[in-house]
């Protein structure tokens, strides 16, 4: 009897849904190791000024053009060589983080604050403020973002801060998107009813009641747009007019050895490389996040 | 018949805003006249300009102006070429379609096979394979996708030219990496709906009446299954045209995305206007008809 | 009147993470022409499984062994693919549970049926919308030919499952089988749907297994009555028989827990069976039930005894008739 009693019990406490979630992410393969490749890129950034081997801007047109350390030719004094005007490549590799980082991250918090305050007040509210989002949302899908950003840039100049509003203004529309069917699911769910039928105020609904429950998805939506805000800095400097030179953002990094394609393969390949390590981390970060807050969703 | 009128009302309102949006934000921009006029021009010259092209009117009068032109098919002159930019860009415009059309050819001729192959067999080898080819294109840069095909194809091996316009191998590697660039999110799209319909009642209903497997899957299933990707594919056809523009100028194809990028750095805001119309307007007519493509393949769809 | 169907042993095992799951553990009927079988169970017990089984339809990861698995002459256990498919649709049809998402919403009411013809028999379109409209009239669709353009989205629940029927009845199969036709229909119609079903099977002269948990159901139309439990049959035979003097303990639960009009008073209890299945997964010793068994004792946890009577009424219990002998629970004491 003792017995029966003590496995009924073991199996009504079991796990509780912390552990089963600590569990769920130590155990996505994706995700670990997404988040600790992210997490060492992070880290180098930060650290950049202190283990960067040169300074980042510093030419030397003594040491044009070093190939990495694994050419003939390399030294390690340049571990992945220099650019056309001497710079070390791995001091600019490492400071080009902080760019991609910087960009991603506040680009995903301005597009995330103006998608999910759009999206939640067309969810929730519907209606005409729903109508009225969703031709804004169609209006911004329309406008070829590439396109737009680079006039825009080519306007106001391409510094670091107009690039990250450009895109953050730009970026929006899948926050929009995903957070407006988010609430609109939730809005009709029996606590929101129950919740509305005791008299809480519209606001207090709104912050306890919902976001709580779109936050997972809001996550995954930052992941993805952190990826595409990089990408497109990337692809902005790449053509010219994002990030001016002699910033070492990566795209631009990219765009200066396109002269030197010919003979020097490996000034495009590097920076390229980083990119896309960073981009494929965020990736998989998203996409484990997603499994793990909803594994009922899987495929 | 009133959802589709109503339907494209509203994507002509969408492309009126999208009008009037990127027609405010270029002519916001400091003063259009003394770009014309360059360095080293007088006062008098910058302001013959200005009242030449009427930049001396308010906004809104310039802005109608050059909407009821536009309606008219006429989206006024080059600065830099002193040529009619209807015409500038109608010259460019086939090569974008060409690319735009392969392109989405491309990722959907990959990506639907992939997508169903991996969805018939789940945790497969081809599932695996599929993945990664999905995994890769999302995080690769297609510029630089584009410069490594280039060091691969035509200088080590030299089998392809690296840009130009001259034949159609010219235009298999901005293919690919067009095609490339939409064939993810079309792939994992095809292989969630096919996972999603081949569990459903009316799959086993198929297999109940005695239907083989080659015709469970495409008549049964993938009919299902595809509709999404219809509307997914035209936002990425959309969105490609777009992002042509990252092709071109690695290929250096002289299409309409090129010449976008020429024109901005030259600040030819008659071009950037009407090149961001006519982008946009791709976008809303192949939404439109994907809408219409998906009336007629989901009956339930059709309304009335 | 010859055997069509014979079902010796049936076992349907499916891999899991966590073991095997034994979902149908070694199961034996038979049916001939013009038999009404019901197969009688809670969910999870088998039923539906087994079902699948002789139509060939188990998910892939499932696996099935028999010792015989015989249509009409056939060895199923053994058939090809292209032999099964040959006989699905056109000898034997399987009639779903869910009339709302059995029909594919892409395509037209006469498409779809036509189609069940159009894969077994040398015919036209033509010829096989014919033979569409005439089903869709034995089925009481009215303006038969107007619905053969229509969408499955455009018909109520009840019209679909009848649409069903009919895509089941294209071929003229010997043997159709319906998986709770009318669990998922309003009771108002379940009753007509029934009603069809019986009909259409004694004209039609076939065989037919109708799976369900309605007890009041197998009563009115079941020859022969099939009570499965936990992956295997406790209690089968003559409807009559079972009905009139069930033998094991399950049946007699189940038996309780229908009102008899005349019989169960308002407001009166009616019968439950506490407790819960047990988990198939891993080996099964003994009786399956005894946990929930009012009348269990320690011998239910070994080998059981199959006990015939010479009608064909076939139990699985300890006990002789499936009661203890008035002695017998206080010696041996619950386990």
């Amino acid at each position: 009897m003792a017995k029966t009693i003590e496995t009924v019990e073991a199996a009504l406490s079991g796990p509780t849904p912390g552990q089963v979630l600590r569990g769920r992410i130590f155990g996505h393969r994706g995700l670990m190791l997404g988040g600790i490749v992210l997490l060492v890129i992070f880290v180098v950034a930060i650290l950049a000024p202190l283990i960067a081997p040169h300074d980042p801007y510093a030419q030397n047109i003594m040491a044009r053009m070093q190939p990495p350390v694994w050419h003939d030719r390399g030294t390690w004094d340049h571990p992945l060589g220099t650019d056309h005007l001497g710079r070390d490549y791995l001091s600019r590799l490492l400071y080009g983080a902080r760019i991609s980082l910087l960009i991603g991250g506040f680009a995903a918090l301005i597009s995330g604050l103006i998608g999910t305050f759009m999206g939640v007040a067309a969810g929730y509210f519907g209606g005409k403020i729903d109508n009225i989002v969703t031709f804004v949302i169609n209006v911004r899908l329309a406008m070829p973002v590439v396109l737009v950003a680079l006039a825009i840039v080519a306007v106001f100049g391409g510094s670091l801060e107009v690039v990250i509003l450009v895109l953050g203004f730009l970026l929006w529309d899948r926050f929009a998107v995903v957070m407006r069917s988010s609430t609109q699911q939730l809005r009709s769910m029996e606590y929101v009813n129950a919740a509305r039928a005791i008299g809480c105020s519209t606001r207090r609904i709104i912050f306890s009641e919902i976001m709580p429950n779109i936050l997972n998805n809001l996550i995954v939506v930052v992941t993805l747009e952190m990826a595409h805000a990089i990408l497109l800095e990337a692809a902005l400097s790449f053509l010219g007019l994002g990030v001016q030179p002699p910033t070492p953002s990566w795209g631009l990094m990219v765009s200066e050895g396109k002269k030197m394609l010919l003979f020097e393969p490996w000034l495009i390949t590097i920076p390229g490389i980083a990119l896309f390590v960073l981009v494929l981390a965020i990736n998989l970060m998203g996409d484990g996040l997603r499994d793990v807050s909803a594994p009922e969703n899987r495929n | 018949m009133v959802f589709t009128l109503k339907r494209l009302g509203l994507a002509l309102l969408v492309a009126l805003a999208v009008s009037m949006l990127s027609f405010t934000l270029l002519h916001l921009s400091g003063d259009p006249a003394s770009a014309i006029a360059g360095e080293g021009a007088t006062d008098v010259d910058i302001a013959a300009i200005r009242a030449y092209y009427g930049f001396d009117r308010p906004l809104i009068v310039q802005y109608a102006d050059w909407l009821f032109k536009a309606l008219r098919g006429d989206f006024g002159e080059s600065y830099y070429f002193q040529l009619p930019v209807a015409q500038l860009i109608g010259d460019r415009l086939s090569i974008t379609m060409t690319l735009g059309v392969c392109g989405i050819s491309f990722a959907l001729l990959t990506a639907v096979p992939l997508g169903v192959a991996a969805a018939v067999r789940p945790n497969s080898l081809i599932d695996r394979v599929a993945l990664f080819i999905s995994v890769m294109g999302q995080a690769m840069p297609s510029f630089w996708f584009g410069l490594v095909l280039v060091v691969i194809f035509s200088i080590k091996f030299q089998l392809l030219p690296p840009s130009g316009t001259k034949s159609w191998e010219n235009f298999i590697m901005p293919t690919v990496v067009l095609g490339y660039y939409a064939m993810p999110a079309i792939m994992r799209l095809t292989r969630a709906g096919m996972l999603d319909v081949l569990s459903a009642d009316y799959v086993r209903t198929a297999r109940a009446k005695g239907a083989g497997e080659m015709r469970v899957m495409f008549k049964h299933a993938l009919r299902n299954a595809i509709i999404p990707v219809v509307s997914l594919s035209a936002v990425q056809m959309g969105f490609m045209l777009g992002g042509s523009i990252v092709v071109e100028s690695i290929f250096a194809l002289h299409g309409a995305g090129y010449l976008a990028w020429e024109s901005i750095g030259r600040n030819d805001l008659p071009t950037v206007q009407a090149l961001i119309l006519i982008f946009s307007l791709f976008y809303i007519v192949f939404t439109f008809l994907s809408d219409l493509l998906n009336a007629w393949l989901d009956p339930r769809m059709r309304v009335g | 009147m010859s055997t069509i169907l014979s079902v010796e042993d049936l076992k349907v095992d499916i891999p899991l993470a966590g073991g095997v799951l034994h979902a149908v553990r070694g199961i034996d009927f038979d049916l001939k022409r013009g038999e009404t079988l019901c197969i009688v169970g809670e969910s999870g017990s088998g039923k539906s499984l087994t079902s699948l089984a002789i139509m060939g339809l188990l998910p892939k990861m499932a696996q099935c062994r028999a010792a015989k698995l015989e249509f009409s002459g056939i060895d199923l256990s053994k058939a090809k693919n292209r032999q099964m498919r040959s006989l699905r649709g056109d000898r034997m049809s399987m009639i779903f549970q869910e009339p709302m998402t059995s029909l594919n919403p892409a395509y037209t009411i006469g498409d779809q049926l036509a189609e069940a013809l159009l894969l077994h028999r040398k015919v036209g379109k033509k010829a096989a919308e014919a033979r569409a409209v005439e089903l869709l009239e034995k089925v009481g669709i009215t303006a038969a030919a107007s619905r053969l353009g229509q969408y499955p989205h455009q018909l109520s629940g009840g019209l679909r499952q009848r649409v069903m029927i009919a895509m089941a009845l294209m071929g003229e199969p010997e043997l159709i089988i319906a998986d709770e036709p009318t669990t998922a229909l309003d009771v108002t119609i379940q009753a007509q749907i029934l009603r069809l079903l019986v009909d259409l099977q004694r004209e039609m002269n076939m065989a037919m297994i109708l799976i369900t948990h309605d007890l009041g159901v197998v009563a009115r139309v079941a020859d022969k009555v099939a009570i499965m439990y936990a992956g295997e049959v406790v209690e089968a035979g003559k409807s009559a028989d079972v009905f009139n003097a069930p033998q094991h303990p399950y049946t007699r639960g189940l038996l309780r827990c229908i009102p008899v009009p005349g019989k169960t008073k308002p407001g009166e209890h009616l019968g439950s069976i506490p407790g819960i299945v047990p988990s198939l997964i891993g080996e099964t010793q003994g009786c399956a039930f005894r946990g929930r068994c009012d009348v269990a004792i320690g011998s239910c946890a070994h080998d059981i005894p199959r006990r015939v009577s010479e009608s064909g009424h076939m139990y699985r219990c300890v006990h002789e008739g499936g009661q203890p002998a008035a002695n017998a629970i206080q010696s041996e004491g619950r386990p």
